[in-house]
């Protein structure tokens, strides 16, 4: 059996004495164990701040990916009479898997939007009729003809891509500042 | 006063003073990751860099006190 010791001071700070006794078998000296603890969190904070600047280190890589590529390609998309008004089609840009819609909006007029909501990622639906772009997902709408939310969750604005028409064809020419 | 001089109830204020000090820091790296993150996402990447070399000020405060911390236990 450990004989008392004065350095150990029990969590009620009674004397060993007064102390049950599975307490006399395992003393625990409770303000070591509060500091242990303190400094052990401390520890937790420091790993987490760690982990924050990995985030940014991460951040930073990924912008400078980003201006590696470059400028987007010039992209043949749709022809002019392909599409009705209002009517929608999908094509990838500036990359394969990086969906985009262009819609026609009126007889002379078309606009063309990266897919993912700006929310979650979700896939926009093309709502001509309510000159709206609408997200499923959490009730998300953007502006048919800006690209700025409109409703939901989103703050942010669609990417929008440029677009060109040449002859009969409508050409995708870059992607304005934004998610993609 | 050398480290090694202080009691363990004096150390005990010391060691909460730091862990409030390295909290408020990284809480502060989470706002600084949070709203670079939805900048870059909007597509402005000016600050980007300075606030990735802020954290890592951050970071290096952190690293200082928990060292400071860890003196106190030798």
């Amino acid at each position: 059996m450990k004989a008392e010791s004065p350095e150990i001071v029990a969590p009620d700070n009674q004397p060993h004495g007064q102390q049950p006794h599975w307490r006399k078998e395992f003393p625990i000296d409770s303000p070591q164990d509060d500091y242990r603890s303190r400094r052990d969190f401390t520890k937790l904070m420091v790993i987490t701040s760690f982990a924050f600047m990995v985030g940014q280190a991460w951040i930073v890589l990924l912008s400078r990916l980003r201006r590696a590529r470059g400028e987007a390609p010039l992209q043949d998309i749709a022809s002019v009479d392909e599409l009705p008004v209002g009517g929608a089609k999908l094509f990838d840009y500036p990359g394969p898997g990086e969906a985009c819609l262009l819609v026609r909006v009126s007889q002379g007029q078309f606009v063309a939007y990266g897919q993912k909501c700006t929310h979650l990622s979700c896939p926009v639906i093309p709502k001509p009729e309510a000159q709206r772009l609408h997200c499923p997902c959490h009730e998300g709408s953007f502006d048919l003809l800006t690209g700025q939310p409109l409703a939901g969750p989103p703050r942010r604005p669609l990417p929008r891509i440029s677009l060109s028409v040449r002859g009969n064809r409508i050409y995708a020419s870059g992607v304005q500042k934004g998610v993609i | 006063m050398r480290i090694a001089n202080f009691s363990r109830s004096q150390r005990m204020p010391i060691v909460q003073g730091i862990l409030c000090i390295v909290s408020v820091i990284a809480v502060m790296q989470l706002w600084l990751f949070t709203t670079t993150m939805e900048a870059y996402l909007g597509g402005d990447e000016s600050f980007v860099l300075p606030a990735a070399l802020a954290s890592l000020v951050c970071l290096g405060l952190n690293l200082g006190l928990f060292h400071y911390l860890r003196a106190l236990d030798r």
